[in-house]
């Protein structure tokens, strides 16, 4: 590894005025992801969350190609796409307004392109007129799986993204991962499973 | 397109798709206001002289009721952590969801309430002056309402809070509010009072987004 792009030190989170993690320090450079492993309670989703800076950590610095990324958050949060343990779609809005609204609430001109290759790559094609009331917890998970791919963010930030998926969903985000990956991105992942992609590395917080 | 149209469009489709819930707030707002009338019974003149308070005091609950599910729904399906991640300022996005909340209740309330009006024998001048004072003071109502509504995001019984939050806040543009029309009768000069709405609207603006933004990074964590 050259020079890692995304640098940890010492990072420490509380919640509830318990510590949830303690001198966590890592790096990760282009095409590297780093899979969070880790009993229930260990602190993943606290984790991604204090890197999403929705979390304030208690310690510790996140740094962005060697500059603190909470000197300019809204520069940080414009390279991190995001998929937490909820799937923040909207009901009432059908799967490719979902992920319009996504792509222009980031501030950016939605590119048809990259929303329909998305939709392309989760299979969502033929749902991509639903309202997302009417999905499945799988298919609601492709949905805002399509969402992080089209956002075309350096960073990507999931939290358990196997979750409801099945078979053939598992391996199209293997396959998108390994996608991004492949193009000098990064990707943060909290998983149970093992992802089998190469530039995978462990991190396993204790609980 | 910047974020701010963006959330705005968004949540103006969102509205758009479910009419009911639009229709319910109106709806309170009407049935609120007429049992007065068939309460009181037909006396003109007492009919006539509480109607500006009794139009502002139902529309104020009325743009309570919409209000607990102005954040609550984005905290509740995730949402708000994009939002949160959005990288342009949390105040604008506060900004812009309390727009949306003005245009689809402070919006149809203002232009509601002249109708009502009738009913309580106002004529003329006073019901347009009754339409002005809601146009300019329901912003104040979303803007305050709004704040209530970040602060008891994630709170159980949220909605119960959140009125007795917001109302307090909302009594001097509920008293200029009504103020105004009675001003017609006694002789008073309007334009001060619609200036004085103003003014609260504008402190909201001025104060809100911020507290709400703060409010809103608290329930995110």
């Amino acid at each position: 590894m050259a020079s890692p792009l995304l640098d940890v030190t010492d990072l420490s989170c509380r919640r509830g005025g318990r510590a949830v993690f303690e001198g966590l320090s890592f790096a990760l450079g282009a095409g590297e992801l780093l899979a969070l492993v880790g009993r229930n309670g260990s602190g993943k989703t606290t984790l991604l969350r204090s890197l999403a800076l929705l979390v304030r950590p208690a310690a510790g610095r996140i740094a962005w190609q060697g500059a603190d990324v909470a000197d300019d958050p809204e520069a940080w949060r414009g390279r991190l796409a995001w998929l937490g343990h909820l799937d923040g779609l909207k009901a009432d809005l059908t799967v490719r307004e979902n992920l319009v609204a996504a792509a222009r609430l980031r501030g950016v001109p939605a590119d048809p392109a990259a929303i329909e290759a998305a939709l392309a790559a989760f299979d969502l094609l033929p749902l991509a007129h639903r309202a997302a009331r009417t999905l499945s917890a799988g298919q609601r998970r492709r949905t805002a799986l399509a969402r992080v791919r089209a956002s075309g963010a350096a960073v990507w930030l999931l939290d358990e993204p196997l979750n409801a998926l099945d078979a053939a969903a598992q391996q199209a985000l293997r396959d998108v991962l390994g996608q991004h990956l492949a193009a000098g991105g990064l990707a943060l992942a909290s998983t149970h499973v093992d992802l089998g992609l190469p530039g995978s590395r462990r991190l396993e917080l204790g609980a | 397109m910047s974020g701010f149209a963006a959330l705005l469009a968004r949540d103006l489709r969102l509205a758009w798709r479910r009419p009911g819930d639009i229709a319910v707030v109106l709806a309170f707002f009407v049935v609120a206001t007429v049992l007065f009338p068939l309460g009181i019974g037909p006396q003109a003149n007492l009919l006539a002289r509480i109607a500006a308070g009794v139009l502002w005091s139902t529309a104020l609950f009325a743009s309570m009721l919409s209000l607990d599910r102005l954040f609550a729904a984005d905290y509740e399906d995730g949402a708000l952590d994009l939002l949160l991640l959005a990288p342009w300022p949390l105040e604008l996005a506060a900004l812009a969801k309390c727009t949306a909340h003005w245009i689809v209740t402070g919006l149809p309330l203002a232009v509601l309430a002249p109708v009502l009006g009738i009913a309580f024998g106002l004529d003329g001048p006073p019901l347009l002056a009754l339409a002005a004072t809601l146009l300019i003071g329901t912003p104040t109502l979303s803007l305050v309402g709004g704040l209530a509504a970040a602060l008891t995001l994630g709170a159980r019984r949220g909605g119960a809070l959140l009125a007795l939050l917001a109302l307090p806040l909302c009594v001097p543009t509920l008293i200029f509010g009504a103020a105004a029309i009675e001003s017609l009768t006694s002789g008073e000069d309007l334009g001060a009072h619609l200036a004085i709405l103003a003014a609260l609207a504008l402190v909201s603006l001025a104060t809100t987004p911020w507290a709400m933004a703060a409010a809103l990074r608290q329930a995110g964590e």
